[in-house]
């Protein structure tokens, strides 16, 4: 099986290690690819969208034509899991914390209304024990993280929070066969990979 | 006599008690510190590792103000790194050159969403204070400014916002790591517009770590060891660099990069992202050099877009830079700080 990280920017050598140890520990075997041009859609079981600066990665998609081959590839039903940048990148709403409305590219496929920088910046970033819905209590690492606010539609939120000023937020959200998590697992966990190898298997 | 001033001096000293249990309680009900969550840990490596780690495939730009932050974020800047004047300007203005404007800094950080970066003197642990004070994502210990310790860098590891610092090989990497550094860059020779000696440093940075890996290969440990006492750097840490082949942190390229070229050379030198300096805004058309530097720098590996982004710029408009042979010994940046 191949699995794909978008190398656009963002952390892609941790996404890359973690579904190789999510295989390793599955007892698989994968190779993984960078995804950069639109014929590397078509390779590939799962999508990793890693952490990044969601708006670089929005313009880079864009000017390459990457931007509606990851959409068209994405609603076909091809795996994909967005975290941090890559979180909002699949959002449907994206609202800044500081700046308010974004004009961003975005893929606008989940039914789920993220805040960009929810939780202040990056000295207040953190760590935590999570709990994610089916997938258990993870170390979840948040760097100037988004927070979901709302879900509709077939997206459905997991892995609450108390935020001092949104109040209840969520670190996760699920929709078929997309997973967003606004945390990094690729830097602490294994979990979140291996669900994504699974719903590939499928 | 005596007895009054000891009456006094015990009530000054039950006044500071008091102040010490009243710090306490607010602690422990978490006022002094805005944790996000109450069980949440801020500030701990992973945290301070893993926001340059996101920056990796990007691109961060020297801006002195608002508008050039603007351009910055709206060209697909990665981070931008606010300056009271960019580099080629510190050359010509002379004097010393200290940290930016709070004002101004503050101003960039209320306008744009992505991370703010600034600059602080070498070893000048206050101009650091006030940086994390204001809530700055990362702060470069930089010798572009003139430096205020010439024995000591600033502890890093005292601080909750990581740090970056500039380095002309493996050694000066490792001892600014083991002093806390979450992420290393080349020196170069800022503000020149010649990207010759960054190519050095990374060439100088690398080949050291391949031969510690050669070393290591072969077995040989004593290498490893006297490498790093050579070096004044832990043995774990040259131990770790050798059998990863790389730098543990996050590792960029900076000091004279002007063109999408140059970018996406120091990439393929194994660059993990690129700092531009006075490059973008020293030139006649920074709009566009910016946004052929972002794509040079994220397709490095794939010469068709290199060549776009390079057709984007004019050679005529790129800043007109310095040779670094006509620079006299003292006026070099790189050599501040080892």
């Amino acid at each position: 099986m191949k699995a794909g990280v978008l190398a656009l920017q963002g952390d892609v050598e941790e996404h890359i290690q973690a579904f190789k140890k999510a295989a390793q520990e599955l007892g698989i075997s994968i190779e993984v690819i960078q995804v950069k041009k639109p014929q590397d859609l078509k390779e590939i079981a799962t999508l990793a969208i890693p952490g990044g600066e969601s708006t670089t990665i929005g313009a880079l998609a864009k000017r390459t034509g990457l931007l509606d081959a990851l959409r068209d590839a994405i609603k076909e039903g091809l795996p994909t899991l967005g975290t941090c940048a890559g979180a909002i990148f699949l959002a449907k709403e994206v609202r800044d914390s500081v700046v308010g409305e974004t004009k961003q590219p975005i893929l606008g496929l989940m039914d789920i209304a993220v805040v960009r920088n929810a939780f202040g910046r990056q000295r207040e970033s953190f760590e935590v024990d999570l709990q994610v819905g089916e997938l258990g209590t993870v170390r979840a690492v948040f760097i100037r993280a988004p927070a979901f606010i709302k879900a509709w539609g077939d997206a459905r939120l997991a892995a609450p929070l108390k935020h001092p000023e949104l109040g209840q937020i969520y670190a996760a959200a699920f929709q078929g066969h997309m997973v967003a998590t606004a945390f990094h697992p690729e830097l602490s966990t294994t979990v979140v990979h291996k669900y994504m190898l699974n719903l590939a298997k499928k | 006599m005596i007895g009054e001033v000891y009456t006094q001096l015990e009530k000054i000293r039950d006044f500071f008690y008091g102040l010490a249990e009243v710090r306490d309680r607010l602690r422990e009900a978490g006022v002094t510190w805005p944790k996000p969550l109450p069980e949440a840990e801020v500030g701990t490596v992973r945290v301070k590792i893993g926001l340059p780690a996101m920056l990796r495939r990007g691109v961060i730009m020297d801006v002195t103000n608002v508008e050039q932050a603007q351009i910055a974020e709206e060209a697909g800047a990665v981070g931008v790194m606010v300056l009271d004047k960019l580099p080629y300007d510190v050359r010509k203005a002379g004097g010393v050159a200290r940290m930016a404007d709070v004002k101004v800094i503050e101003e960039v950080m209320s306008h744009i969403t992505i991370p703010v970066s600034a600059k602080v003197r070498i070893g000048h642990y206050y101009e650091a204070v006030i940086l994390q004070e204001i809530g700055v994502d990362l702060i470069d210990e930089s010798e572009v400014l003139t430096p205020v310790d010439e024995q000591h860098h600033i502890n890093k590891w005292a601080f909750a916002v990581p740090f970056v610092n500039g380095c002309r090989e493996l050694c000066e990497a490792l001892r600014r790591i083991s002093e806390g550094a979450s992420m290393i860059r080349s020196k170069g020779e800022a503000g020149t517009g010649n990207v010759s000696e960054a190519v050095k440093h990374f060439k100088a940075l690398y080949g050291a770590i391949e031969e510690l890996s050669a070393a290591l290969r072969a077995g040989d440990e004593e290498k490893i060891r006297d490498y790093a006492r050579r070096c004044q750097a832990p043995i774990e840490l040259t131990a770790l660099t050798a059998r990863l082949g790389r730098l543990p942190v996050v590792t960029f390229a900076a000091g004279g990069i002007a063109t999408p070229a140059d970018a996406a050379l120091m990439m393929w030198l194994g660059a993990d992202g690129i700092f531009v300096g006075s490059g973008i805004f020293k030139s006649q058309d920074p709009r566009e050099r910016a946004e052929a530097i972002v794509l040079a720098t994220a397709y490095w590996d794939d010469p068709e877009k290199v060549v776009e982004a390079q057709r984007m710029v004019s050679e005529k408009s790129a800043m007109m830079g310095i040779d670094i042979k006509t620079l006299k010994p003292e006026e070099l940046l790189q050599v501040r700080g080892v």
